[in-house]
């Protein structure tokens, strides 16, 4: 592909607590801008939706201003507006959503709706020095707010759900069990640090929906609560024997038994789907025990493990309008104006409300799909 | 021209001219689908109106997730055409709206308030006293929250006359904002009349489970 003939693309992400403004052209990353209310949340131990949504509303502009700047190109120059549609935090979306409609009608520029969940896969294709993406592959898709196995066969027409948490995130489950253990939110980088110096082995903690009956219905779904309940009754036994609570030894075997499960499932789908191929993304993929576990146990299966640059496995704007700028390529319409947020977008829509009546984008000669 | 948008109760999108010619007017009067319905209500008004020099939002009081829907797509709006913002108490347009009916008619309006529904049992309410010389309303109090039970008590402590409002009209946002500017006036600052801190509490610690 000729670089310069890729559509300039805006992605606006606001489905969780960052306020992600990204601008790519085709394939190639020109910037990635991430505001986070994060700090916001701190005192109350987890995103606060109506505390998220207005740090979107206050962070929007700014963060619009800094991607245009630091991608040395003006709103004139775009050839196209991207938005989450979902799933996500309703209200929060709808910030990003309502900015994206304001920004696509100012500009009279076509507007993609798409899927944050297919957007983390598309984060992938902006790395410039990994390989092309190739399909299928299976990905594994682990946040503090969704915890997803799917199966790609195509980024822009086939994304299938293996399987899904049934209660908890993993990154949930991280924070709630920092909190029995008296650390600090966000949990996943308190667990890491607490765990360093722990025995992973020290105690065995249960795996979810892992037991040979759960093979039928829940094969590549994903269960956290009854750990993090399991944890806190571990916790509650030993204070009240007025044992001390081997901190390390907890949070080292708590992260184990989520990371064992996680690349336990996804190992399992490569193999069932004969995929020699495993993606990771989300914000948890931070965590380096699970990148390390997921190497170490996927080299072993002969299973190829590509993870995107860490700056985009977080929620941002550069993956949304990586994938518009995907669907872009492939030659499809922009969304109709009509589309809104929905919390739970099925990952199966890649990009929301189609507009059967509109034209695909002009693409200059040369960048045919 | 100016572009007026105010999501506070339904969503609504007008036109107009700066002498405060109509231009278009979009509505929809569904309290939900404010994320649905804007863009091709902005793109309608906009159609007929495609050089603002401004544009005008109403910045509530209003239930917070359809408010924010506005505010957001008309600062990126704003943003995307390069021209500046102008906030608007969404309770101005109202009594702007009220005053200019009465005058028409000759009808005294007295003091009266703007009273919107603000959920969970209570009201939100502004108290008004006539235009003043740039043509806007007087705002005797600014937006405040009562309950439901004790409104009518405290309007009458002010003196004022209920109006309960229904609906906001973006022309008359517009309208406010024209005169503003035309007075060199600021009716509202950048935050959204939330009247509300974020409904949630601090973590408490954690529920015992044996
Ligand atoms: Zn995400």
């Amino acid at each position: 592909m000729v670089l310069m003939d890729a559509p300039l693309v805006l992605g606006i992400e606001t489905s969780c607590d960052e306020t992600g403004i990204g601008i790519v052209r085709g394939r190639q990353l020109l910037s990635n801008t991430i505001a986070s209310s994060m700090d916001e949340h701190a005192r109350y131990g987890g995103v606060v939706p109506e505390v998220a949504a207005r740090a979107h509303l206050e962070a929007l502009q700014p963060s619009i201003d800094a991607a245009l700047a630091e991608a040395g190109v003006t709103l004139a120059d775009l050839d196209a507006v991207a938005v989450t549609s979902g799933p996500g935090l309703a209200g929060a979306l709808m910030v990003g959503v309502g900015a994206a409609k304001g920004l696509a009608v100012a500009l009279d520029k076509p507007l993609y709706a798409v899927n944050h969940l297919v957007g983390h896969i598309a984060a992938d294709i902006l790395d410039a020095d990994a390989a092309e993406l190739e399909y299928p592959t299976v990905a594994l898709l682990v946040s503090g707010g969704h915890t997803s196995l799917l199966l790609v066969r195509d980024l822009t027409s086939d994304v299938e759900l293996l399987g899904e948490t049934m209660d908890d995130a993993a990154g949930e489950a991280f924070d709630k069990v920092a909190r029995l253990l008296k650390l600090p939110y966000p949990g996943g980088p308190e667990i890491d640090r607490a765990a360093a110096d722990g025995d992973p082995t020290a105690i065995r903690f249960p795996r979810g929906l892992s037991r040979a009956s759960d093979m039928a219905a829940h094969r590549y779904d994903f269960s956290f609560s009854g750990l993090k309940t399991a944890v806190a009754r571990w916790v509650e036994q030993h204070e009240a024997a007025g044992q001390p609570v081997p901190v390390s030894d907890v949070a080292a075997s708590f992260r184990e038994a989520v990371v064992d499960v996680l690349v336990t499932k996804a190992l399992d789908a490569c193999a069932r789907f004969e995929v020699p191929r495993l993606l990771l993304g989300g914000g948890v993929i931070a965590n380096k025990r699970l990148r390390d576990v997921a190497l170490e146990r996927a080299a072993a299966a002969g299973v190829a493990v590509r993870i995107p640059p860490l700056r985009l496995c977080t929620d941002n704007g550069a993956m949304i309008a990586a994938l518009a700028a995907e669907l872009i390529s492939s030659g499809r319409r922009p969304s109709t104006l009509a589309f809104g947020a929905d919390s739970t977008l099925p990952v199966t829509e890649i990009q929301v409300d189609e507009d059967p009546d509109a034209v695909a984008p002009m693409l200059p000669s040369g960048s045919a799909p | 021209m100016i572009i007026g948008i105010d999501t506070s109760l339904g969503t609504a999108v007008a036109a107009i001219a700066r002498d405060g010619e109509i231009l278009a007017e979009e509505q929809s009067s569904n309290p939900l689908g404010h994320a649905e319905v804007i863009g091709d209500l902005l793109r309608r008004a906009t159609t007929a109106a495609p050089a603002p020099t401004h544009v005008a939002i109403g910045m509530g009081p209003g239930p917070f997730t359809g408010l924010r829907v506005g505010i957001a797509t008309a600062r990126v709006y704003a943003l995307g055409r390069g021209v500046p913002l102008v906030a608007v108490p969404s309770h101005d347009g109202v009594a702007l709206g009220v005053l200019l009916a009465d005058a028409l008619t000759g009808t005294e309006t007295g003091r009266f308030a703007v009273v919107t529904d603000a959920r969970r049992r209570e009201f939100a309410y502004s108290v008004y006293d006539g235009l003043d010389d740039d043509g806007l309303p007087v705002r005797v109090t600014e937006a405040a929250l009562s309950p439901r039970d004790d409104l009518d008590a405290r309007l009458e402590e002010h003196g004022a006359r209920r109006h309960d409002a229904t609906s906001v009209s973006a022309a008359m946002i517009a309208l406010a904002a024209a005169r503003a500017l035309d007075a060199d006036r600021t009716l509202a600052g950048p935050e959204p009349l939330y009247l509300r801190s974020p409904d949630v509490v601090a973590a408490h610690a954690p529920k015992r489970v044996s």
